[in-house]
């Protein structure tokens, strides 16, 4: 019999060989897809640990997203800081904002901290596009990054470097997530969501618990957010409009709200959608997005990832039984 | 005689786990039946199932037509009206708009009037009341309202869900005394659940006894009343 | 000081149509504890639909009301067919299928109509209102918006239909208990919503010029309002666009700028909801536990 434990494991080291084998039978184009996914499965991870386990609702991750790839690229293009510097600073620089702005959410739930961070998502890129900030931003004119190149020689492209380097720092952030959601701060931050009555009663600290989750949450956005600046190489302002916001949350929702590795299957959904839907046709491409969206939830309203784990307990039950 | 309403080996599940376990009943027009049993017998429940707010399996019929399987809004229609436990009345809304929602079938003015007048005739003074918000009544006069709102349906049988529930006893003896004068004024049958079986064999004719999800004593209300086994064991008074 | 009153009065009709949509809003929310992010798409579907008969030689007075009865009739088709099969659905998915509705008719009015700016006529563009403190299409604005609200009141207050629609909203189980149609009373909210979009759409049409980007930051204000007043009071909504129209004008005007005037104003919004948690107006729920 094999426990979920060790299928968990056994699932990680297949998704991990895949990984590292896969640039070697991919197009560049389509490597660079793969990092862009990776990129966004972390910034879901991100938001899943606010929105579907500690119950807090944000329209507005898109901002921290922006926040680290300025914070990143500005470090790099304008202190000129290598990638392996600005990154976790970048991070760290949006676990601070995170934290600070949720500390005053603490007192909006719902519809209201919907409205608070969405109005979040809508300033920062107003604020890039700020005269008065133009020194550090570039403005409308957004910021280029040099080419990040393999470092020690490795033979390897450009692409390919970052692809790993992504998987990497994937890999890292992922374990540490699994790691902190499964111990006793995990359970206290779906405590929270589920019971706060109860969760306070028991002497968690709500506040600072909820504020820290927000910045933790910021953090991992932000790296994302980052990552995609070195990987890209140039980000403006245009770049974060609140549809990536949503689409951060339609990854969360269609990847499945509470689960580590459904966070993969929706950042699938939002890098190749968008493509499928422009195939099947180029003028309304938009409206073949939005059905496919809806037609996705009402298939599986519990996400991806909660559909296959049905799908696989039932296959596992009909084996057993046979 | 045809019975008004009748189950035939009701089953319930709330989710998992079954809450009636083939339950019969009959309810014969114009009488009061009571339905007795402890907390998590599964009276509660058996009202559900007949109006159609909980899924079941199993026969119910009323007036000889099956009913299994309709809407709640249908049951209603057919002259049903439950006053459920914890009364279900608008609190945020007046006692007039409770009055007029109860008689929501029939929108005709000068007729909704009128048996609005045919209520106050029972519960005087809910005419006092009338625009006051139904939550800032007291528990009696909830329990009035509830009733007064079941009758505006004109219905052919009302089912009562505790209606003596955490009300002063002189207030509980005054309602029941209504709901028989209710009873044979109106020509409306009545199926009763009630946790105080000495009230409701009282005024009922027919009762039944539910342990568990199913019937276990059935018969007239005054035989119940005299055997001793049955009001030791189940009855406990 | 004439410009003071001006801004003020300007503010007030741009505030209005930010009621219009947020007393849309608020007819779904009441019932369902949802926000239709699609609800400001399809008013730019409703408005390109009162454009279109327009364009066809219908005269503005007939194009009106006939887009109104349209969009209610579409609200209730949109519930019926797609929105139902989702009641069981946790509340983030259903969050999404709203945003794919979203993209989905933003996509649609730019594929149908294209993406080129149109002008809507205003009734009363030629009129003189006789000051020059308000133009004329300002205080069109104004009052449709008022006699909307008038005219919701009493259906909701008076008639039975709206009686019966409050019931479903505050206890569908008791509301089933006396008969009445819950699912239908969800779908005439949409259907109502619909209508009261389309209003909005036509009224701001005139100002912004037609575009399929038209509504998208309407609704965000929209949305704002609606919370300012109180989610779940439909007089508290209106209050809440009127001075969010007034506040962010002023703010545009005199403080900082167009620019930023946006996210200044979702701070103030956000700022009273601090100090407000259920909005200036709104019916404080109290939580048991």
């Amino acid at each position: 019999m094999i426990t979920t434990n060790t299928a968990s494991r056994l699932l990680t080291a297949a998704a991990l060989i895949v990984g590292i084998a896969l640039p070697m039978v991919l197009s560049d184009f389509h490597v660079f897809q793969a990092t862009q996914m990776m990129v966004y499965a972390i910034a879901i991870l991100g938001l899943n640990l606010l929105t579907g386990y500690n119950g807090q609702i944000s329209l507005g991750h898109g901002a921290f997203y922006a926040i680290g790839a300025y914070a990143a690229a500005i470090l790099m293009a304008r202190f000129e800081l290598s990638y392996f510097v600005a990154l976790p600073l970048a991070a760290i620089i949006c676990f601070i904002v995170g934290f600070l702005f949720g500390l005053p959410a603490l007192k909006l739930e719902g519809h209201y901290l919907a409205l608070a961070t969405f109005a979040l998502a809508l300033a920062v890129p107003q604020l890039l596009k700020y005269p008065a900030f133009e020194h550090w931003t570039g403005g409308v004119q957004g910021i280029f990054v040099n080419k990040p190149e393999a470092p020690f020689g490795i033979p390897l492209s450009t692409d390919h470097w970052l692809y790993y380097f992504t998987l990497a720092v994937t890999l890292l952030v992922f374990v540490l997530a699994s790691n902190l959601l499964h111990g006793r701060v995990g359970r206290a931050i779906t405590a929270i969501r589920d019971q706060p009555v109860a969760a306070e009663a028991m002497g968690i600290n709500i506040a600072l618990y909820k504020a820290t989750t927000f910045g933790v949450s910021a953090l991992y956005t932000g790296l994302a957010g980052g990552l995609s600046a070195i990987v890209i190489q140039f980000i403006a302002p245009d770049s974060f409009t609140m549809f990536l916001s949503i689409f951060l949350l339609v990854g969360l929702v269609i990847g499945g709200v509470g689960s580590i590795p459904g966070a993969f299957l929706g950042a699938a959904f939002i890098v190749i959608t968008p493509n499928i839907a422009s195939d099947i046709s180029k003028a309304a491409t938009g409206a073949v997005y939005g059905l496919l969206l809806i037609t996705f939830v009402y298939l599986v309203p519990n996400g991806a990832w909660g559909a296959l784990t049905v799908g696989w307990k039932r296959l596992a039950g009909m084996t057993r039984r046979s | 005689m045809q019975p008004l309403l009748q189950t035939r080996g009701l089953t319930a599940f709330y989710g998992s786990t079954q809450a009636l376990f083939g339950v019969d009943i009959t309810v014969q027009a114009g009488g009061i039946t009571a339905l007795l049993g402890a907390n998590g017998a599964g009276k509660t429940t058996t009202l559900r199932a007949i109006c159609g707010m909980i899924r079941i399996a199993g026969e119910i019929s009323f007036d000889g037509n099956s009913i299994r399987g309709m809407p709640t809004e249908s049951i209603v229609r057919l002259g049903i009206a439950h006053v459920p436990d914890g009364r279900g009345t608008f609190t945020d809304l007046t006692v007039e708009e409770n009055l007029r929602l109860g008689g929501y079938l029939r929108p005709s003015h000068p007729e909704l009037a009128a048996d609005m007048e045919r209520v106050f005739g029972y519960f005087p003074v809910l005419k006092q009341r009338l625009r006051q918000q139904a939550g800032t009544l007291s528990g009696g006069e909830q329990q009035m309202l509830a009733i007064s709102r079941a009758l505006m349906l004109r219905p052919r049988l009302m089912l009562l869900d505790e209606p003596s529930f955490g009300l002063a006893p002189l207030i509980v003896q005054e309602i029941f005394r209504i709901m028989r004068r209710i009873n044979e004024e109106e020509k409306v049958s009545m199926l009763l659940v009630e946790q105080n079986a000495k009230l409701a064999l009282d005024l009922a004719d027919h009762a039944f006894l539910i342990e568990t999800g199913k019937v276990v004593v059935a018969g007239k209300a005054a035989d119940m009343i005299n055997d001793e086994g049955v009001r030791r064991a189940y009855l406990g008074y | 000081m004439d410009l003071l009153i001006q801004q003020i009065f300007s503010g007030l009709a741009t505030g209005s149509i930010y009621a219009s949509l947020a007393l849309a809003l608020v007819m779904i929310f009441n019932s369902t504890n949802h926000i239709n992010f699609a609800q400001g798409e399809m008013a730019l579907i409703s408005t390109y639909f009162a454009w279109t008969l327009i364009a066809l030689g219908f005269p503005y007075w007939a194009a009106f009301p006939l887009t109104i009865v349209a969009s209610f009739a579409f609200g209730v088709l949109v519930e019926r067919l797609l929105i139902r099969s989702f009641h069981n659905a946790p509340h983030l998915s259903l969050v999404v299928v709203f945003i794919g509705l979203l993209l989905a008719f933003n996509a649609l009015a730019g594929w149908i109509w294209g993406f080129l700016l149109k002008e809507f006529p205003s009734p009363v563009r030629n009129l003189n209102t006789g000051t020059p403190l308000i133009a004329a299409h300002e205080l069109f604005v104004l009052c449709v918006t008022l006699g909307l609200l008038a005219v919701l009141y009493i259906f909701f207050r008076f008639t039975t239909l709206g009686l019966a629609m409050r019931a479903a909203a505050l206890n569908p189980t008791s509301a089933r208990l006396v008969g009445i149609r819950v699912g239908w009373m969800l779908a005439l909210g949409w259907g109502l919503a619909g209508a009261l979009g389309a209003v909005a759409g036509m009224l701001v049409a005139p100002i912004v010029y037609l575009d399929p980007s038209m509504m998208i930051g309407i609704l965000l204000y929209a949305f704002a309002s609606a919370m300012l007043g109180g989610l779940n009071n439909p007089a508290g909504a209106v209050a809440g666009g009127l001075i969010f129209g007034v506040v962010e004008n002023l703010v545009g005007t005199y403080l900082i700028g167009h620019e930023l005037k946006l996210t200044f104003a979702l701070i103030v919004v956000i700022a009273v909801l601090l100090i407000r948690p259920a909005g200036l107006f709104g019916k404080v729920i109290v939580k048991r536990v």
